[in-house]
């Protein structure tokens, strides 16, 4: 867990299963947050979508992302300079 | 304070409006990127193309955006204004941001549009622009609406975010 998300940001600290990978790797804002919403709408409610990312402003983007669109961030956790979230697409 | 996705203004969606107003290589990225954040967040979005920020839309010059090193004091490579001012030093300046863009491996301005475009953008094309401009309808890229100030207003007014860029 790295200290520059919010504890209050992330659901739990333990990694879920995901039904769904995105490698945002290399990629800068926005294509990240635009991958994982394209992503995203191929999931159903409940299914979790795991997105790695090295852009250093992910870590202030998707606890936003999800704030905005209403998913849950189950995890996020940067190591090696890659950052791994775990995000739950919720009904409706 | 933090609201989901359905809080904010009433129940709906929220509304981001921008005016683009520049015709620079470096103006229209900003626009575009603002938009497609926005629209992937899951805002309606609208950009209100005018003046020389119109050529975003224009299927030609849209490919030929510059960014000029004269008068411009952010250049990373320190550029005198007697030397910008030479012919070809704008042509240079335009290669060297774009061999940027392409090594971030950010998207070029034609295809940001398109990434607007399928993400739901409207795209105003400010109708006095085009007039003074002589800009045609058929030189615009396809989903471009031509509208006045009233109808970009009009979608402005219920919006949460507004931003002249």
């Amino acid at each position: 867990m790295t200290d520059r998300i919010a504890q209050s940001d992330v659901a739990q600290a333990a990694a879920p299963a995901a039904d769904a990978e995105l490698d945002c790797k290399g990629l800068l804002c926005p294509l990240p947050v635009y991958r994982t919403s394209q992503a995203l709408s191929r999931l159903q409610a409940g299914q979790v979508l795991r997105v790695q990312c090295t852009d250093p402003g992910s870590l202030a983007d998707f606890p936003a992302l999800a704030r905005q669109r209403g998913l849950t961030l189950v995890s996020a956790v940067e190591r090696d300079g890659v950052q791994v979230f775990y995000l739950r697409k919720e009904a409706e | 304070m933090r609201q989901d996705a359905r809080g904010g203004n009433g129940g709906g969606r929220r509304r981001l409006a921008l005016v683009a107003s520049k015709g620079t290589l470096d103006g229209a990225y900003p626009p575009l990127i603002l938009a497609a954040t926005a629209a992937s967040l899951g805002w309606e979005v609208g950009i209100f193309f005018t003046f020389y920020g119109l050529d975003i839309l224009h299927k030609k010059r849209h490919k030929k955006l510059k960014v000029a090193p004269l008068g411009n004091p952010a250049m990373p490579v320190s550029v005198p204004n007697l030397v910008g001012a030479l012919p070809g030093m704008t042509a240079a300046a335009t290669r060297m941001m774009k061999g940027w863009m392409k090594r971030a491996n950010l998207p070029d301005i034609p295809q940001f549009l398109e990434i607007a475009r399928e993400s739901g953008v409207k795209l105003f094309a400010c109708s006095t622009t085009m007039g003074v401009m002589r800009v045609q309808a058929k030189d615009l890229v396809p989903g471009a609406d031509i509208a006045g100030a009233t109808a970009f207003l009009d979608f402005a007014a219920d919006a949460d975010v507004s931003l002249f860029v």
